[in-house]
Formats: structure tokens, sequence, C-alpha cells
């Protein structure tokens, strides 16, 4: 259940949390990409991520004013303090599946960011004006593989459909705090899919829960291999 | 003989800024020209503002180059890489 | 490139642990950096000069060109007439370099998901990232040579061309990212930064790019190193224990001893070697005592002591027995490293497919447009 008013921490920490946990996903696909080029563009994108990462949770630390800086934020709680939505977690070892990730979650962090861009907060606007600059490039990327996957081959076509099937109710989480974005995000979105000769899946199921620390089995699995080292050596600095 | 499976090779040509023209920088894989373009942006410019990038297939040039000693001794325009013979791989050899 | 140690069948023959030889004196370390520039201006200028002049037609007249250009400095480019063997022997050495940066990317992308600070994070993630770019980078200049990266991405695959042997070792340990940084990219820019010399074009100036951005490679990984070694106790223990197993594996890259290196004169006269195994060896061995007293850590050879006959440190050898038997193969981690690899070309075959199979409805949708 979300909250009615977030406060500028919970609105941090959901934001770079969304960018953390895409980061750790794409970060897993280095030196298993496709091809060659794809390792660059793959890694390009997670240093983007993890870039708004850092600044985001830094800055969130110092809102929050209790001596939590970016690391103990990202290395010292539990999938149960995480505050990112789940579509960000979902194991993506099918590049379909990354893909479809792409175009959706970062269509999403595009038109957040342009939002707050424009916000009363500078540092936060700051931080977003540069972020959207990047999405753009994320969601060109994750349109770019869609539309090769979906209109490629009779085989990748079945592999983007099923993707877009599997990864579409957890889309609907995305704009629970702020409804009135999904109509933008289905003029990006949906074009798309029809340029790549996909159906755009009907709405239904809506797992949700990302945003108050409930998340999928799989945030745990993915913070214990992030935090293990950090947790092994408490205070080291590195 | 390319396959037909492979993803054609392009030429890139960078101009870093205005009032500069573009150079040959390299070439890369990709399966057509937009992927082309945003496979050169990342590999060759690492996202650089203000930098405009050609992408050719290499298939597309024409060269000559009248300095170079050409085995041929054909001044006449010709592909970009152009050798008497291609290189194949013996079968079975070690280390090569 | 990343190691001279990829060897010709006759080099790497009878090998045994040698005893170390002394080495000629080296030039005093220079910034690096600096050399690198100074190898950019020299292309510029050499390309400035009055050209060779040309000779007749004949096999003759073209080898006195090509031995005339290579002589001058100059630099042979796609389109110049090359004697086989030197087009051969590029290729192979270009391409190993390129397969070297691909699957170095293995071993330190192993701590990507790991890395105790998101910094060390992102610091790790853009240098595999630019490791990936220099592979690519030399793949296309092999390919000026007349030969497709499919064919490349084959040879590595099926074992007919190698990579660094380095590679294949295990990184156990957060220490060990730094320890590849300071001593494996250490002996790398060793031995790449006379590359930029390189008689070939297309390989010196990526030579040189690669170079540029690699500079900040070798000092993080020292900046690694010299956090851990000032840290708790634990932090100090792992980094000592990274530099242990790492240096002697570092020092083979170099390859074998020059009494072994049969093949080595050939490649010095072409200028695609411009320094014999024994001088980067030593060269390397020079730079890293004082950085190892920076950091407070233990080289882990009891004989190394300074030689004032040598004008530089006397060390020991490393194993070439086991530098032997990894490059044949029996590593801790070739089969892993090689698994890997093919799995990701055989498992993105579909998507690579997928983007060909688009590429050709495109065209024969512009063909019906146009």
């Amino acid at each position: 259940m979300t909250s009615g008013t977030a406060t500028t921490f919970d609105l941090l920490l959901a934001l770079g949390d969304d960018a953390l946990v895409m980061a750790q996903r794409l970060g897993g696909w280095c030196t298993r990409a496709p091809e060659m080029e794809e390792d660059v563009a793959l890694a390009n994108i997670a240093l983007d991520q993890l870039g708004a990462a850092r600044l985001l949770l830094g800055y969130a630390g110092e809102v929050e004013g209790a001596g939590r800086d970016e690391d103990a934020l990202a290395f010292l709680r539990t999938d149960r303090e995480y505050r990112n939505a789940l579509l960000a977690e979902l194991p993506d070892e099918d590049f379909a599946v990354l893909t479809a990730k792409l175009l959706f979650f970062c269509a999403f962090q595009r038109l957040r960011y342009a939002r707050l861009a424009g916000g009363p907060d500078e540092r936060l606007a700051a931080i977003a004006g540069k972020a959207v600059k990047e999405s753009a490039y994320h969601v060109d990327h994750g349109a770019q593989w869609t539309v090769r996957l979906g209109d490629g081959t009779a085989g990748s076509h079945a592999r983007m459909q099923a993707a877009v099937d599997e990864v579409w109710p957890y889309t609907h989480e995305l704009f629970d705090d702020e409804p009135e974005l999904r109509a933008a995000w289905l003029s990006t979105v949906e074009p798309v899919l029809a340029g790549a000769t996909l159906s755009r899946p009907a709405d239904g199921w809506a797992p949700r829960g990302g945003r108050d620390g409930r998340h999928t089995e799989a945030l745990a699995y993915l913070l214990a291999e992030m935090q293990v080292l950090h947790r092994a050596h408490p205070g080291a600095t590195w | 003989m390319p396959d037909s499976r492979e993803w054609p090779l392009w030429e890139v040509f960078v101009r870093p800024r205005r009032g500069l023209s573009h150079t040959h920088v390299g070439s890369l894989h990709a399966p057509d020209a937009g992927m082309a373009l945003r496979n050169a942006r990342d590999l060759y410019t690492r996202r650089q503002e203000g930098v405009s990038i050609w992408v050719v297939p290499a298939a597309a040039v024409t060269a000559s180059s009248p300095d170079e000693k050409d085995a041929f001794f054909d001044p006449a325009a010709d592909k970009v890489y152009r050798h008497p013979t291609f290189y194949v791989v013996p079968e079975g050899a070690p280390h090569l | 490139m990343y190691g001279n140690d990829l060897g010709e069948p006759e080099a790497l023959a009878g090998l045994a642990a040698l005893a170390g030889q002394p080495a000629p004196a080296t030039d005093g370390p220079a910034h690096l950096l600096d050399e690198v520039a100074a190898a950019e201006r020299a292309l510029a200028e050499a390309g400035a000069r009055p050209a060779v002049a040309p000779g007749g037609p004949g096999d003759d007249e073209l080898l006195a060109y090509f031995d005339a250009l290579v002589e001058a400095d100059q630099k042979v480019e796609p389109r110049d007439w090359m004697p086989d063997a030197y087009r051969q022997t590029l290729i192979r050495q270009i391409a190993q370099h390129a397969h070297s940066e691909i699957i170095g990317m293995q071993p330190e992308g192993n701590w990507i998901s790991r890395a105790p600070s998101l910094k060390r994070k992102a610091i790790l993630l853009a240098k595999v990232q630019d490791e990936a770019g220099h592979g690519l980078y030399l793949y296309a200049a092999a390919e000026t040579l007349g030969v497709s990266r499919d064919t490349l991405v084959d040879l590595l695959l099926s074992g007919r061309q190698k990579y660094s042997s380095i590679f294949n070792y295990p990184t156990l340990t957060w220490a060990d990212i730094g320890a590849i940084g300071w001593l494996v990219d250490g002996a790398a820019i060793v031995n790449q930064v006379p590359l930029c010399r390189c008689s070939y074009g297309p390989y010196a100036r990526a030579m040189i790019r690669i170079c540029k951005e690699e500079s900040f490679h070798q000092r993080q990984g020292y900046e690694i190193l010299h956090t851990l070694a000032h840290g708790t106790g634990a932090q100090k223990a792992m980094a000592q224990d990274a530099v242990d197993r790492w240096w002697y594996p570092s020092l083979a890259m170099f390859g074998p001893p020059d009494a072994e290196s049969t093949h080595s004169e050939k490649s010095m006269a072409w200028r695609i070697k411009r320094f014999s195994n024994d001088e980067l060896r030593q060269r390397f061995v020079d730079m890293c005592v004082p950085q190892a007293e920076v950091l407070g850590l233990t080289i882990p050879d009891p004989d190394l002591r300074w030689d004032d006959e040598r004008g530089g440190h006397a060390y020991s050898q490393p194993d070439y027995a086991e530098l032997f038997a990894v490059i044949k193969g029996d590593g801790p981690c070739n089969r892993q490293r090689m698994a890997h690899r093919r799995a990701a070309h055989a498992e993105g075959a579909w998507v690579r497919e997928a983007a060909v199979a688009y590429a050709a409805k495109q065209s024969a949708r512009e063909a019906v447009d146009a």
C-alpha cells in the first residue's frame, strides 16, 4: 500500500534504488552480451544508472541527516528497506527480458526525471536534468532492440513477445504514485511495440509492493551478492 | 566470403566539434545504419556532446591511394582493404 | 600487447626454469603518457616527410620499397604491398592482443557485482567497458589486413589463436583487482607504449588511442592496493596475498627469455616488436620496486636487489614451465574462460540473427519504397 505524501527522503530513496538495482542487473551482462559492441553499450547504460544512483542516494543520506552516505544506504539496508519498483529487480538473463525492461523502465525513468528537472528542489533538479538526457539514450536502446527482436526472425519475435508478456504486469506499479504519467508512458511504449509487430498485453495482474519494501524473492539474492564483501569488513575504507 | 549471418563492417568518421572536418577513427560491426551510428557513438566518442558522426558501409567506400605502393599498379578507384590473397587459416596449424 | 607469451612453437619447446640473465640497461622510466604523445608526434612527422621513392614493377622492387618504408620509420598502410609473413605475423599479433582484451574482461568483471563501494563499482565497470572497446579497436585494425571479424572470433573460440596467459588465473579476492591493475596493466603498458611506434599504421593508431584511454587503469589498481595496504589488518593481508599470487605470472607476461625467443628478429626488423622480452621485463621490475615500497607491500622475491653493474634490479625469473603449461591450456581458468566466451557467443546467436533479419527486411522495404 502506498503512502500519501512521500517525504523527500522517501522519494530520493525510491529513485536511487530504482537506478541502483537497474545498474546491478545491467552490470551482470558484462562479458555476456550477444555481441561485443553490445557489451560496450550495456556497460554505458549501467554506468549512467550507477552514476544517478550515487547522486540520489548521497543526497538522500544528507536529507535524512543520520550520517548515512551512499555506501551505507546501498550496502547496509536489507531488501525490506529497499524502495525500488519490482520491475527493476526482475531477473533478466534472457536478452529479450532485458530489452523489455530497458524499454519500459527507462521510459518511466525519463518521465520521472523530466518532471523533477523542473521541480522546486534545485539539487534534485540538477541531478534529474542530467539523468533525463541519459534516459533518452536508454529508452532508444531498448526501443532499437525491441523492434529488431520483434520484427527479426520468427524465433526472436516469439521470445520478445513472451518477454513483453512476462514483464508487462510489473509496469503498473510504476504509476502508483503519479498515475497521470501513464498516458505519456503508453504514448512512448505502444508505438514501439506496434513497430516491432508485437502485441501490447492486456492490463490485468498488477504486482506491487516495491515502494514499501515488499519485494520479489529475487532482490534478496541480488543484494546478498552486492553486499557480501562490504558487510564482511565493517567500517573498512575501500 | 562474408557470412550472410555476419554484421557488416562500417567505417566511422568523427568531427569532434564545429569548425573541424570529419576524420576517420576506425571501424565497427553493426547490423544496420541505425545501430552503426549508435555503436559508433558509444565506441568512438563515449557520448561526448556536440560530436558529429558519419558511418559508412565499408563496402561502399571507394579508395585510391596514389602514393601507396599498390601491387597491381592500378591508380583507379578500388576497395578499401585489398590484398592479393585472402587470409586463410590452414586447418590444424598450431599457434597460428 | 598484453603478453609476449603467446609464443611460436619453437620458442616454447623445451622450456625449463631458467636463471635470470643480466639485461642491458634500459632508459630511465619516462612518463608513459609523454612517450605516447611522442609516438603520436612521430607518426605525424613521418607522414610529413618526403615519400620514399616508389620503384618499378616486380616483387624485388616491391620488397625494396616496403623495406625502405619501414627503415625510414614511415607507416605501412592497408593498401601497401607487404610480405605475406609480415601480414600473417601482424594479423596474429593484433588478433591475439584483441582476444586478450576481451578475455581479460572476465577476471575483472568477476568483481563488478561485489565491488565493496559504489565508487569502486563504477570505476571497475568503466575499466571493463574500456577493455571491450580496446578489443574492438584492435579487431578493426586486424580487419584492415584482409581478415574478417567473424574469422577472428572463430579462431579464438576454436582455440586456434591465443590470448595472454595471465587471464587464465582466477581473481579470488577484491585485492586481486588491485593487483591486476598495478601489475598486469603495468606490464601491459610497458609492452604497449612501444607499439605506438609499430610500423603498421592502423595498429600504431589503435595503440595510441588505447594507451591514452588506459592511463587511468593502472593508477586505479594501485590506489585499490594502497587503500587496502593502509586499511585494516584483514585488508592488508588480502592485498599482500594478491601480490604474492600475481607477481610471477605478471613477469611471465613478457614471454620466454630472449634466448628462447627464436622468432623475434623478424618482428624487430619489421618494427612490429621494438624491444626484447628481457628488456621489457627488466623495465617492468625496475618500475614496480619503488611502487611496492610506497604501497608498503612486499614483492615475493627474496633475491630481489639493486644491481649496480646492470643498472637495474636483479630478480628471480618466473617459472617458465608453468607459463608453458598455462599456454598449453592447463592453467587454473583456461577452460572456464573459453567456456564462458563460447557460451556468450552461442547464446547470443539468436539476437545477432534477428538483427540481420531485420536489416534485410528494412532494405527490402526501402527498395520497394524507392
